[in-house]
């Protein structure tokens, strides 16, 4: 097998990140190559730049052993390379031989010749075992078929590199079969699949090769044969984690937070759940970690708990109250405090001053006015003691959110949220995007509510923090807990392996004969 | 027989009222699939009512007029097109801008042109242009084909556009960028000037039924003397589900009523004839409130779209 395509130390510098420092990938014609890597590893970006989305900040690409400079998705797609991205470039309203011929230069240049086309999809989908109905109209389609037609469109298009971005990700196991399957038969005929992802067990089974990323840069790049689940998980995921768990000095407390078998289905459509069955409780002065790579149902799980979202069914106890039943604002009125994923979206309001920003929460309550009207005096001397107490960095208490760092912003959000004096905090990526001595601060403040008594659930998707601050540890995978763990009683290859798709039991199982299987601790 | 006549009477006045609607209708059709939502429909017929005026006027044909009413569409088109989508400016506020600049500007041009006297100027209108032997066709003959030409090319472009969106590739381009301008871009389409070309020439088509107005129906300008009727068409787009039959079907609907009520007002009913000139415009709220929610309009509709 020859190389066909070279990237050579791409660099990508998007505003405040790095998400591509010197990556080199090499990729021979007729494999499948597999990117692996976790959320924000720079595979996606790599991509992008690969099918002209991206223009990269230095570095060369050479295709077939020739320099190439895309401007745009057409240039790329001209010269042979056809991404189908997770989010499908497919207009449901139209047919799949309409999806296919949109910006068709090829034959008569007035006429759309939908049967003429139509037939020559149904042959090339046939030529390599998919079966598709060209008039269909594609938002009939289901997922899966969807996926196909992306695939035979971009083949239709002359694409000779095929890239795949976590094409399993919105698959039943039936699909991905299937998938695996095409994606075989196109090897066999000489195309070339770049195939993203973060699931081991897939990568294992379908790739030739695998290039794994961490934090921007490149671990390696090894024949599949050569490496085992376990290998592949910790390269993805690192060794260079600090353990130095945090030392505790409260005993953990009664529960505060039950919930029972929280399951929430996804919209418009019976199969798939975001959340299925989760179990799990929240003691006093524990912190709990949700870790799992992004989009696995934490988010859901989050504003499930904080009253955005309506569960589908089960229960979360707390303080005699099922959360799920009640509002946002009944929710936060009973001593729980909400750190939102994103600061600037939903923790803050961007174009409103500090002062303003920190009344939201709680500016209906008597302590911030008479009636309609609000205490300005009151709230802006609570918002001067805030700033201090979190010191905030900030020219002035009625600066706008805006003008703010990010780690200046979140101490923002924290200062509202831990100021409120909660018995349960529920906070989302409360260190996302932050440089090192935000995240500290940020981390010190939890861990102080902590030994407050107060009952925290951690959803971060970094693994260093999660190991350090939680107390236990529930990964979840597609809106299933795949296990407990405590950080000591873990290592770095099983959460690896829990965050692609392995039940903690059945990882132990297999270890069985060598250590006692340790207590449940759910 | 007398009967019939009279029915036959009133489809010819119905088709001759619904053209003006029906050609607004298809120019703001071909902006819609394109993506933009304009609502300046009105703007754009008073200012070409006036400018066919003017044309027909200085120029001594009524042609000409329609020439210039087209151009002074283009230019109105231009200005939409360059604020929203170079500058991405909101489309309904940049609509509601260019109505009332065509409503201000009409009204300032025609007292510089024609000064203000209470006599109007009549200019050169269009003649009706009688089909042989299909126009003594019994009852509907004349309906159909004893028109000004203006109707029958309104009429003859419902099948043109419908061919040219459904059945063309250039069409095919330009509905992926009303439904999603990403695919669209990802797939080679130039949005942009795609966008450009679908409002210039939308507002042409719109400018033309604007023309119609004051060189068809009457042969003179008068002040606001669209009367809502870019609006009934904005209606007529929602209501014929984003098809030109659609629209065509709706544009006589809506155009009925105003029929029904030169009918009543001519026989003398007791009801004031304010209540009467209402009736279309009831006719289209009520078609709206109706149907407006299982319209299928174009995905990205009023989104304006940033590449990159």
């Amino acid at each position: 097998m020859s190389v066909i395509l070279e990237m050579e130390n791409i660099c990508k510098q998007f505003p405040g990140v790095l998400a591509n420092d010197c990556v080199c990938l090499s990729v021979k014609e007729g494999e499948v190559h597999a990117l692996l890597g976790e959320n924000g590893a720079g595979k996606s970006t790599l991509m992008n730049i690969l099918c002209g989305l991206y223009k990269p900040t230095s570095g060369e690409i050479h295709l077939e052993g020739e320099l190439v400079r895309f401007n745009s998705a057409r240039d790329a797609m001209e010269r042979g390379i056809g991404m189908v991205h997770q989010h499908f470039m497919l207009i449901p309203t139209m047919t799949v031989t309409e999806n296919c011929l949109i910006g068709d230069k090829e034959g008569n240049a007035i006429k759309l010749d939908r049967k003429e086309a139509g037939q020559r999809l149904k042959e090339l989908a046939e030529r390599y075992g998919m079966e598709i109905d060209p008039d269909a109209i594609v938002g009939t389609l289901s997922v899966g078929e969807m996926q196909r037609v992306e695939i035979v469109k971009a083949l239709f298009r002359g694409a000779k590199i095929l890239i795949l971005d976590e094409p399993t990700a919105v698959l039943t196991p039936q699909e991905a079969r299937a998938l695996f399957k095409m994606i075989r038969a196109l090897t066999d005929n000489q195309f070339t699949v770049i195939f993203i992802s973060h699931k081991l067990d897939e990568v294992k089974e379908i790739s030739d090769r695998v290039t794994v990323l961490r934090q921007g840069s490149v671990v390696g790049t090894y024949d599949i044969d050569q490496c085992s689940v376990e290998e592949l998980a910790r390269l993805m995921v690192g060794r260079e984690i600090r353990f130095d768990v945090i030392e505790r000095r409260q005993a953990v407390g009664d529960t505060l937070l039950e919930v029972n078998n929280l399951s929430l289905h996804r919209q418009q459509s019976s199969e798939g759940k975001l959340l299925d069955d989760l179990s799990f409780e929240v003691r006093e002065g524990e912190v709990l970690g949700i870790a799992g790579v992004d989009g696995n149902g934490q988010a859901e799980l989050v504003e499930c708990l904080t009253g955005i979202l309506r569960a589908s069914s089960g229960e979360a106890l707390y303080q005699g109250n099922d959360l799920l039943k009640l509002s946002t604002r009944d929710i936060m009125s009973k001593d729980v405090s909400h750190i939102p994923q994103d600061r600037q979206k939903t923790g803050l309001v961007m174009p409103m001053t500090l002062v303003e920003n920190f009344a939201l929460q709680d500016y209906y309550k008597k302590d911030f006015g008479k009636g309609i009207f609000l205490d300005w005096i009151g709230v802006e001397d609570r918002s001067a003691k805030l700033i201090k107490d979190f010191s905030v960095k900030t020219p002035s208490t009625y600066e706008l959110a805006q003008n703010l760092s990010g780690g200046n912003q979140q101490k923002v959000v924290a200062a509202r949220e831990i100021s409120r004096e909660p018995k349960l905090l529920i906070a989302m990526h409360p260190t996302r995007g932050l440089d090192v001595g935000a995240v500290e601060y940020i981390h010190n403040q939890l861990i102080d509510q902590r030994d407050k008594g107060v009952g925290i659930l951690l959803v971060s998707t970094e693994m260093e923090e999660i190991m350090r601050l939680s107390d236990r540890i529930i990964v979840l995978y597609e809106g299933r807990a795949m296990g407990c763990v405590r950080p000591s009683e873990t290592t770095i290859e099983e959460m690896g392996l829990m965050m692609g798709g392995r039940k903690l039991d059945d990882i132990r199982k297999g270890r069985v004969k060598e250590a006692p299987v340790e207590e449940n601790i759910m | 027989m007398d009967l019939l006549q009279t029915i036959g009477g009133y489809l010819f006045t119905d088709i001759r009222m619904a053209a003006p609607v029906l050609l607004a209708g298809l120019g703001l059709l071909l902006m819609n699939w394109s993506g933009l939502l304009n609502i300046g429909a009105e703007g754009i017929m008073l200012i070409a009512a006036l400018a066919a005026v003017a044309g027909s006027h200085f120029f001594g044909s009524v042609w000409m007029g329609l020439l210039l009413a087209m151009l002074a569409g283009a230019v109105f088109g231009l200005l939409f097109a360059v604020l929203t989508v170079t500058l991405r400016a909101n489309q309904t506020v940049v609509g509601a801008a260019l109505n009332i600049l065509g409503l201000s500007l009409s009204t300032t041009l025609n007292r510089v042109f024609f000064g203000i006297e209470t006599t109007v100027t009549k200019v050169d209108a269009y003649k009706v242009l009688e089909i042989p032997l299909l126009s003594k066709i019994p009852v509907i003959g004349r309906a159909f084909f004893a028109q000004m030409p203006i109707v029958y090319i309104a009429f003859i472009l419902v099948p043109v556009i419908h061919y040219f969106l459904f059945k063309t590739k250039p069409g095919l381009n330009l509905r992926s960028v009303g439904e999603n301008p990403r695919v669209a871009d990802t797939l080679g389409i130039n949005v942009y000037r795609t966008q450009y070309l679908a409002t210039i020439v939308g507002s042409m088509i719109i400018a033309a039924g604007g023309a119609f107005l004051s060189t068809g129906l009457l042969n003179f300008f008068a002040e606001d003397m669209v009367a809502g009727r870019g609006y009934i068409a904005l209606a007529a787009v929602i209501f014929g589900k984003y098809r030109p039959t659609g629209i065509m079907v709706a544009a006589m609907i809506f155009m009925a009523g105003n029929v029904v009520s030169n009918v009543l007002q001519v026989a003398g009913v007791g009801i004031p004839y304010t209540f009467l000139t209402m009736i279309p415009y009831v006719l289209t709220i009520i078609a709206l409130t109706i149907f407006a929610s299982r319209a299928v309009a174009p995905a990205s509709l009023g989104k304006p779209y940033k590449r990159g």
